[in-house]
């Protein structure tokens, strides 16, 4: 929002909320210990509202668990935007002075009443109207999400739709009143920050800006090009047409993780040359011409993180690498030296140190400085103080100069998953995490998890029964883009016609055969939450059954 | 670190411990008082993310006006309290309570008991030698309420085999002193699991799953955040367990950093503790605002791939 991507609170201002929304996040499962904040809020009286189709062990903490057909946020938010805004709890301060677009916006979901939008969303009107009255009302409120939100081709209008309820409410900006995306990876945050995104130099200053270009230029002594790159899913497009040619894959696993896995494989499959640095040989890497064994940041290098609070926290060198694996920074500064020029210094302070000097944002974060408070939150301009834990609290300044530019609401439109439901395929597969495991599995299956049952389908009780089939059987799931065979798992948690799989074991059970890559055309995410699907009873194929782990 | 929102401050009170009057905040524990003071005082049940539970009386401290010890753990500071913590009564009281819990549970890896003996003239070995040990789950059988007949001549305990019933760790309950700390970390403190609570009564009191089932079998998510606040090593990883029992365990040979883990986006910190440049422990700082000291299952025990012999790079 407004410029640079980041959770607007701290940790500590959620356990000190009023209310929390939990929207598309089992963070009882997929983030733990933020969840921990969470229950410790609950404990102290907060609210606590969950959205998600599924009924999680998140949604079972709730005060209220609000289960939307999958793909029905924007229609869900809008209905609450119209209740908040007929009910005259809108913030209008705020609103006023700090925001643009109000009046449009409220024309924009004015035909979203509650009746309409328990029609479209199989929420009950009842639900709706609690949750957005609640939300409004609250002093301090939290809005949460994951990839519940931003895993649809419409997941950047998703978040738009959320940001409105909190323009509409004055719930951000504030101590305690926050939008926070929580973050799936260790440092999907300080990979942003640092540029690894196609519009962005280090703190997300943009590459086309004149004055960045020329700092940039005038440190690296080298010219900055201001064009912007490709997000992932272009470049996975640009694979088919001829335009990218070669690929450096750096500690991702796209050959499993990306939806619709065997085009992606045939894409990857027509590079001239595929680069892959990872800690082990992953199924990206089996495809490699060049593979660089790197070592693991966690624990066997130098250097620093960003969390979904903004946190800049240390990772330090706790156990020698493999003989042969390399840092890192040190195979990057190799392959620069071989392509003829020198990084010049490259252990991690010094790399950290360059960050500082070109990153205002960074700049008050010494190693000494994260080192004695335990992490920084950005921005941090400063070496002699800390700036407040919150994001934008500009926007409630009185002074028109200091509150600078309006937040804009967005106008978004309600649009069904682009994999539909047919008579051919007619349940909904929807995916996610479970507590043990983590992604395409390359790091969390090497330990003895007694959680682990190995990869299922998930089917609600009532769905299992009209098909024939009960817990064990296995079944074929076939989409428009593949099939496989996989072991049904019944939940009390999913409503007929929905189903749900992980994919935590690709080598077994690849999900992400079935999953469409229909694309977000703002951050190039896959729809990974909608799939349609069918499913036929195994016992009339050959048998094919994957080996499951236990 | 961030910076702090909106928070009263907290009025000063002056008390006196020992003779030294100090100025302390209302609301502090006696115990974070005299610890301020440098003065030690032993604690076993307390931990530093946890409600003071005063389950073990080990920290009782003497307030004069008081008619009965307190434990130091959970008073809070007052005006003009005067407290004095090693009047003879306070050391009988703490001679006491070190010599009933060392006769009965096997302390040897909790820390400090050795010095505590020595100070507070402790003999645990003064009600003769330790009855023979229960055999499996047969302290889980004792019924509440059912009397049992006291052996003059030996010291009952609670010895019995450790309970080894999953992969990741293993509660050794000939080592608890039923401090209840696991209990309030797994349930609504921290975690909010609840797969333990306490069993039965008096001697018999356990720490125990629903209906006694095997952890695999329990609600018991593996977070292991029982393990980081157990005082006692009763509760430890297999890892650790598995090197103890063959005679590998080497705390001279380790060292401990502190990381972020890799497995979301939370930002959790890490200790990572490495013996011969293999990873034997997971734990995390307690003071750190992020965890608390605590951590998910992927967090504590997560660590496997990226231990020899699983990573070898081709030449």
């Amino acid at each position: 929002m407004f410029g640079a991507g980041g959770g607007t609170s701290s940790y500590q201002e959620v356990v000190e909320s009023d209310l929390i929304v939990m929207w598309g996040s089992n963070a009882r499962n997929a983030h733990p210990i933020f969840f921990q904040h969470v229950l410790r809020a609950v404990r102290r009286n907060a609210k606590l509202y969950v959205v998600d189709p599924r009924r999680t062990e998140t949604a079972q903490w709730a005060d209220l668990w609000l289960g939307p057909e999958v793909g029905t946020d924007i229609a869900l938010a809008n209905t609450m935007a119209r209740v908040i805004i007929e009910q005259d709890l809108v913030h209008h301060e705020f609103i006023e002075r700090a925001t643009v677009g109000f009046d449009t916006f409220a024309a924009s979901v004015a035909a979203w009443t509650l009746e309409r939008g328990e029609a479209v969303t199989g929420v009950p009107a009842w639900a709706i109207e609690e949750m957005a009255v609640a939300y409004a009302r609250a002093d301090r409120a939290q809005m949460c999400w994951t990839l519940g939100i931003t895993e649809h081709h419409n997941g950047t209008d998703n978040v738009l739709a959320l940001i409105n309820l909190a323009l509409l409410c004055g719930h951000v900006g504030r101590y305690g009143a926050g939008l926070n995306p929580l973050r799936g990876q260790n440092n999907v945050q300080g990979g942003g920050d640092m540029g690894a995104i196609p519009n962005r130099l280090p703190g997300f200053q943009d590459m086309a800006d004149a004055e960045v270009q020329q700092r940039f230029t005038a440190a690296w002594n080298h010219p900055i090009r201001a064009q912007h790159g490709l997000h992932l899913a272009q470049m996975f497009e640009a694979m088919d047409e001829g335009g990218l040619k070669a690929l450096y894959v750096i500690g991702e696993n796209p050959a499993q993780s990306e939806a619709n896995t065997a085009q992606a494989v045939q894409r990857l499959g027509r590079l001239d040359h595929l680069v892959v640095q990872d800690i082990v040989l992953t199924r990206t890497a089996a495809l490699a011409d060049v593979v660089l064994p790197a070592t693991a940041a966690w624990c066997e290098t130098e250097g620093t993180v960003t969390n979904s609070e903004r946190r800049v926290q240390r990772v330090r060198q706790a156990v020698q690498p493999p003989a042969g694996a390399r840092d890192d920074i040190a195979i990057i500064a190799a392959v620069s030296e071989r392509l003829g020029r020198s990084l010049g210094a490259t252990d991690s302070e010094a790399v950290w140190n360059e960050v500082r000097a070109l990153s205002p944002m960074h700049r008050g974060m010494s190693y000494e400085r994260l080192e004695a408070l335990g992490g920084i939150q950005w921005p941090c301009y400063h070496e002699d103080r800390l700036e407040p834990s919150f994001l934008h609290g500009r926007l409630w300044a009185t002074d028109p100069t200091e509150r600078g530019a309006r937040a804009p609401f967005s106008i978004v439109q309600d649009e069904s998953p682009v994999d539909q439901l047919t008579a051919d395929f007619p349940l909904r597969l929807t995916t996610g995490r479970r507590l043990d495991s983590y992604n395409s599995g390359v790091q969390s299956g090497a330990f003895l998890s007694p959680l682990r049952q190995g990869e299922t389908i998930d089917l609600s009780p009532h769905d299992a029964e009209t098909l024939g089939v009960t817990e064990g059987d296995l079944v074929r799931v076939v989409s428009r883009r593949g099939a496989l065979v996989a072991p049904v798992r019944l939940d009390r948690g999913l409503r007929s016609g929905l189903a749900f799989m992980t994919m935590h074991f690709p080598d077994e059970v690849a999900t992400n055969d079935l999953t469409i890559d229909a694309l977000d055309p703002k951050s190039g995410t896959a729809e990974f939450k909608a799939t349609a699907i069918r499913i036929e009873r195994h016992d009339t194929d050959p048998p094919a059954a994957p080996a499951v782990d236990n | 670190m961030t910076s702090q929102g909106d928070e009263a401050t907290p009025r000063s009170v002056q008390l006196s411990v020992d003779g030294t009057v100090v100025t302390a905040t209302e609301g502090d524990s006696l115990l974070a008082v005299c610890r301020g003071l440098g003065v030690e005082v032993p604690t076993l049940c307390y931990g530093d993310t946890l409600t003071a539970r005063n389950a073990c009386r080990i920290c009782v401290v003497e307030l004069d006006g008081n008619r009965t010890l307190v434990p130091a753990c959970s008073r809070p500071a007052e005006e003009g309290q005067v407290v004095h913590t090693d009047s003879a009564r306070v050391r009988t009281s703490r001679k006491v309570v070190l010599e009933l819990l060392g006769s009965s549970v096997d302390l040897s890896l909790t820390k400090g008991v050795e010095a505590w003996n020595e100070r507070y003239e402790a003999d645990p070995s003064r009600f003769g030698p330790s009855a023979a040990p229960a055999g499996i789950g047969e302290r889980d059988r004792r019924v509440t309420g059912e009397h049992h007949h006291a052996d003059p001549l030996t010291a009952a305990t609670v010895a019995q085999p450790a309970k080894i019933d999953n992969p990741l760790y293993v509660r050794d309950y000939s080592k608890c002193i039923l401090c209840f700390k696991c209990v309030d970390a797994c349930g609504e403190q921290w975690q909010n699991t609840f797969a333990i609570s306490a069993a039965g009564r008096g001697f018999d009191a356990r720490i125990a799953t629903e209906f006694d089932v095997a952890l695999t079998d329990s609600a018991c998510v593996y977070c292991g955040n029982c393990i980081a606040v157990c005082p006692t090593g009763a509760l430890m990883s297999t890892a650790e367990f598995d090197l103890r029992g063959a005679g590998n365990w080497a705390p001279e040979r380790q060292h401990e950093t502190t990381t972020v883990c890799s497995y979301c986006g939370v930002g959790c910190n890490l200790t990572v503790h490495v013996q011969d440049n293999e990873i034997v422990n997971i734990s995390s700082p307690s003071d750190h605002d992020v965890t608390h000291g605590n951590l998910c299952i992927k967090g504590r025990f997560g660590y496997v791939n990226v231990q020899p012999p699983r990573r070898r790079v081709k030449d």
